[in-house]
């Protein structure tokens, strides 16, 4: 079985590695095609017009205009691939800091939502697969249908409408209060500022979770096997406890875990209208800005993170079915 | 048979039909059991016989309360002289009355056997039963801590005849519960039943094996295309002419001591129902009064629906 997991993560890293050159170099191929003039975005139109040739041509070396571009991304690899993820061009610092800011801001929000709606998904969505067609699903399954169909910036400003403006329980936005030194910014404060984003992002989570375990729970509901505990006088929380959340639970695990790339997308979306200062955030001004250095960072570590959690999915899968784990042994 | 109590169960025109939708949105019922009659006394062992789809397995959903949603049952189910209502089989269920199904897909794929067999329950009373059925079994002890898919064909039957007498049952419905076995662990499988039935209980075994039902079983009802036509001793098995209905004297002339003589045709579907009997079709007595209602009559000791005893 060792010889087997060792052959697994071997394959996992080449895997690993492919995508992450992969990813490059479609990242910096858009960005040499993109129609943006890095210093008209970022200097604008008219200091442009009164600065002198040298000036210009200063900014366009710092800017990377004119550069071929197979020797600007081979350039960029080398130091990648020795750990310098270099400058960014934007904020003027390493990307390096940058990301480990914007990162940890989303982290917060992230882990925050992929909790919540992985929790209240699975409940809700177990809860409509157990009673199908009844007042409950209906319910359950009518919220979910109607999230799914709906933009979540819409959401996003809706909340933010309500609970911002309307009825000011909670910051319109940021990730710390205003006009607040570092130092006074609590944790609490923190919560405050991520929860309207991540309640944003949840609410659209849950029902992708909840509709997949309603649809797993209705099948296993529909089985012999619960036909059977049935027979032998199982009530219906009996055959939740014995056989329904041990069927369910795998796949709905495997799911979530596939899911963080989902919530890594909405949270570029949510962080942009909450103003939430995330990777999402900063992925959106180094595109816009033509921050190469920083967007190729924030493009691979999003695809570490998307690869990360299909794989930790396709592994827990194996750890929770004893079909594929002793399966194993057995071969 | 003394009576002086009043029957485990007692079956009496049970149909069962399913609402089917046909060729766009007509709504077609399928009858697939007609005017089902059965009686199981106390200490005794019934086994049903009857070919592949003549509606054996329904017969032991009907009673366990367990139909499809589209199937409905209609008849009269008396269980020790109270009517088996709908609230009545949901709270004996389990208990009191108890089924071994049919086949693998009944057990829990992700659930260890041991503690499928007892319910998730961690009773220790329940464990010592178990040990002594795995005993009696030739199980091994770690057998309970794997999974069905760790099973042969063989140790899974076991597995599903044991959820049946870790209970306290009084009536038992075993639908098919030896094939697989070997003949050794067949026979062992059915002395169990045959003991729950000599401590009291009823015994229902649906099975194929008319031999083997023959060696433990008192009383015999065969079924065909869903209706009951004849209810025998299991002695009368012995002696040709002592069976009632010729299908039953096929089935006779088919088990290998007997000459392993089989009739041509097959059962009809039940979309193909002929009026009347429904094996007046294969049968070599057929006259143009089978065609009208048989009724289900009282003959030697034992039921018959033809109009021709032998
Ligand atoms: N859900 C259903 N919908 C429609 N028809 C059904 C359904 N379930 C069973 N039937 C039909 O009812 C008839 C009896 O089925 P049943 O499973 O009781 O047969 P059986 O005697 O147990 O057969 P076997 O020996 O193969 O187990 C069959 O003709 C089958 O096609
Ligand atoms: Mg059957």
């Amino acid at each position: 079985m060792s010889s087997s997991m060792g052959k697994t993560i071997g394959k996992n890293i080449i895997r690993m590695i492919l995508l992450v050159i992969a990813v490059s170099i479609a990242a910096f191929t858009l960005m040499t095609l993109s129609p943006i003039d890095p210093l008209q975005a970022n200097v604008g139109q008219a200091a442009l017009g009164s600065m002198s040739q040298e000036q210009i041509a200063k900014l366009e070396e710092y800017w990377g205009v004119g550069q071929p571009p197979l020797q600007r991304y081979l350039a960029w690899a080398k130091d990648f691939f020795t750990g310098d993820m270099g400058v960014s061009l934007l904020y003027r610092q390493e990307v390096s800091k940058v990301i480990a800011v914007k990162l940890g801001n989303s982290m917060f929000l992230m882990v925050m939502a992929w909790v919540f709606s992985g929790i209240l998904g699975f409940v809700l969505g177990a809860v409509a697969g157990m009673h199908r067609g009844r007042a409950a699903d209906k319910i359950i399954r009518g919220y979910c249908l109607t999230v799914s169909s709906t933009p979540a910036f819409w959401i996003a400003m809706l909340l933010l409408i309500v609970f911002g403006v309307w009825l000011k329980v909670l910051p319109i936005g940021l990730s710390v209060p205003i006009g607040v030194e570092a130092s006074g910014v609590t944790f609490l404060d923190r919560v405050r500022h991520a929860i309207l984003p991540a309640v944003t992002l949840s609410i659209t989570g849950i029902s992708n979770i909840a509709l997949h375990t309603r649809e797993k729970m209705i099948d296993i509901m529909e089985s012999d096997y619960v036909l059977f505990a049935r027979a032998r006088g199982e009530s219906n929380w009996q055959i939740f406890k014995n056989h329904g959340f041990r069927n369910v639970i795998g796949p709905a695990m495997t799911l979530q875990f596939a899911a963080i790339s989902e919530i890594f997308g909405g949270s570029v979306l949510v962080e942009q209208v909450f103003s939430y200062p995330g990777l999402g955030q900063a992925a959106v001004s180094a595109g816009l800005g033509s921050d190469l250095p920083l967007l190729m960072a924030i493009t691979i570590i999003s695809a570490l993170f998307v690869f990360g959690g299909n794989l930790i999915a396709n592994i827990l899968y194996g750890v929770i079915d004893p079909r594929i784990r002793k399966g194993e042994k057995a071969v | 048979m003394e009576k002086n109590t009043s029957p485990v169960l007692e079956i009496r025109h049970m149909n069962i039909s399913f609402l089917q939708y046909e060729k766009g949105f007509r709504q077609v019922e399928l009858p697939v059991i007609s005017d089902l009659n059965l009686t199981i006394e106390e200490g005794e062992m019934v086994a049903v016989v009857g070919s592949s789809g003549s509606g054996k397995s329904l017969l032991a959903h009907g009673v366990m309360g367990i139909l499809p949603y589209n199937a409905s049952m209609g008849g009269e189910m008396i269980y020790r002289g109270q009517p088996l209502t709908r609230k009545r089989i949901q709270k004996l269920r389990g208990n009191e009355i108890v089924m071994v199904p049919q086949s693998t897909s009944y057990l829990d794929p992700l659930m260890k056997v041991g503690q499928q067999i007892c319910k998730g329950s961690r009773d220790e009373e329940k464990k010592k039963k178990l040990n002594q059925i795995f005993h009696r079994f030739s199980l091994e002890e770690k057998v309970q801590q794997q999974y069905p898919f760790e099973l042969s064909g063989g140790m899974t039957r076991r597995i599903m005849i044991s959820t049946a007498l870790i209970e306290n049952p009084r009536l038992v419905i075993a639908d098919e519960p030896t094939p697989g076995l070997h003949l050794k662990m067949a026979k062992r499988a059915m002395e169990h039943f045959r003991q729950l039935a000599d401590m009291g209980a009823g015994v229902l075994v649906i099975t194929h094996d008319l031999e083997l039902a023959l060696e433990t079983a008192d009383k015999v009802v065969v079924f065909y295309a869903g209706h009951t036509i004849e209810e025998a001793n299991a002695s009368d098995f012995k002696e040709v002419s002592l069976l009632r209905h010729p299908y039953t004297r096929a089935l006779w002339k088919a088990i290998p001591q007997n000459g392993f003589e089989s009739i041509p045709g097959i059962q009809p579907y039940v979309k193909e129902m002929p009026k009347g009997c429904p094996f007046a079709p294969r049968c070599e007595k057929r006259t143009a009064e089978c065609e009208g209602e048989i009724p289900y009559r009282k003959v030697r000791d034992g039921y018959v629906r033809c109009l021709y005893d032998a």
